[in-house]
């Protein structure tokens, strides 16, 4: 085994990797805080690019597969970055019920773009949720973190459009 | 196993037949060494069990649910019921569903005639697949010098990953995505060939029970796998720590 802490340098001088380091140091350089290392680097970059997994499976001596295989996992992470707006339509239950499903078919199909992925241009991401907490309002969705209830396909449109 | 570490002597019953079992034994363990016949595809003597192919479920009296005999331990006077129609049921299902998730066609697979999911299709009865066949498209990884990756072929038992991990020691393979997307990846889900923590060792071709992790340069009837090594191995790793 190594000695902890390992010196691994950050793939790049960026300023932000100061951050995900403390992460890192706060927990010891322990394999088991790789998931809270993520969430600084998702955080702190808006994204996972192979630089920032080798490097996190490096100084935390976890397998990169691991890494990826975590970083795909869970929604929280996204390998590509995000685009210059999120919408994101919640897709739980009660959403679906009352024409979430429309409203995510119409979106898609008007900006070419697949639930989970961002526009060519990059300007739009269009994000699932399964259930945001809001079933009293559904179908709901989140406009750059602005909630709104009780959608229709116009009311969605309307919002989108004044991303463009 | 007891709370001092020490091990028992159970005393069970399997389909009525009253068995003895030590402590630290599963109920697949147990079934097995009493010639109970229970189907598995991703428990593999000598790696740890993780219960996911829910091919090797069982009854046991006093419980609502059906338990995978894999992970589960035996108790004293547990009651065991390992062949009804309920279980028979289930079992096919589980297999019809795995035949459509992936693109499985045994007249043009590598591992025709020595495949687990074959073997088990042909003893469980399987002559057609109720549900539809979603036929998703996926690549043929060819780019390790000795070995092919095919993932129309791969059932997820995660084998490969496991024997990666446990016996080699590698951790090259890992399963990328959740649910419908799920495929198992080597490093950063980069060609295997470029996988710079692959020893080459091969493990993970010869414990995979279908035609995903394939030998090159050898024809269908030589592509066999052997797996016997594998407690041995697991044995000899013990006796090192």
């Amino acid at each position: 085994m190594p000695a902890y802490p390992v010196k691994v340098q950050p793939p790049t001088e960026d300023k932000r990797w100061g951050l995900v380091m403390a992460t890192m140091k706060r927990h010891g350089y322990q394999s088991n805080a790789m998931i809270e290392t993520l969430h600084t680097v998702q955080e702190s970059f808006g994204f996972l690019d192979d630089d920032s997994l080798r490097f996190v499976s490096k100084a935390l001596n976890v397998p990169l597969s691991k890494v990826y295989g975590v970083a795909t996992f869970y929604h929280f992470f996204t390998l590509k970055p995000q685009g210059k707006h999120t919408c994101v339509i919640c897709m739980g239950t009660a959403c679906y019920v009352k024409g979430a499903g429309e409203l995510m078919e119409t979106i898609a199909k008007k900006y070419n773009v697949h639930p989970g992925e961002t526009t060519d241009d990059g300007n739009l991401s269009l994000v699932t949720a399964r259930c945001i907490g809001a079933c009293g309002l559904a179908p709901a969705g989140v406009f750059d973190g602005e909630v709104n209830g009780k959608l229709t396909v116009a009311d969605t449109l309307t919002k989108l459009t004044k991303w463009e | 196993m007891a709370a001092n570490g020490q091990i028992k002597i159970f005393t069970l019953k399997i389909d009525g037949k009253d068995v003895s079992a030590r402590s630290d034994q599963t109920v697949l363990q147990v079934c097995r060494e009493n010639e109970f016949f229970i189907p598995t595809l991703c428990h593999l003597e000598g790696l740890s069990n993780i219960g996911a192919c829910r091919l090797c479920m069982v009854e046991v009296a006093g419980q609502r649910k059906l338990l995978p005999a894999c992970t589960t331990m035996v108790s004293e006077a547990m009651e065991v019921t390992t062949t009804n129609d309920k279980l028979a049921h289930y079992r096919k299902m589980t297999l019809e569903l795995i035949f459509s998730e992936r693109n499985h066609t045994c007249s043009v697979c590598v591992s025709n005639n020595h495949c687990e999911l074959q073997f088990l299709s042909q003893k469980l009865g399987i002559n057609h697949i109720r549900v539809p066949y979603r036929f998703p498209k996926f690549a043929v990884d060819a780019s390790h010098p000795y070995f092919i990756l095919d993932h129309n072929r791969c059932i997820l038992c995660t084998r490969c990953v496991r024997v990666c991990d446990e016996i080699e020691g590698a951790h090259v393979w890992d399963v990328s995505g959740r649910g419908i997307q799920a495929k198992v990846i080597t490093e950063l889900n980069q060609p295997w060939g470029s996988a710079d923590t692959c020893t080459q060792c091969g493990k993970c071709v010869n414990v995979c029970p279908v035609g995903a992790l394939s030998e090159k340069g050898r024809s269908v009837a030589e592509n066999t796998k052997r797996s016997g090594f594998l407690p041995y191995l697991t044995a000899r790793r013990k006796e090192k720590i």
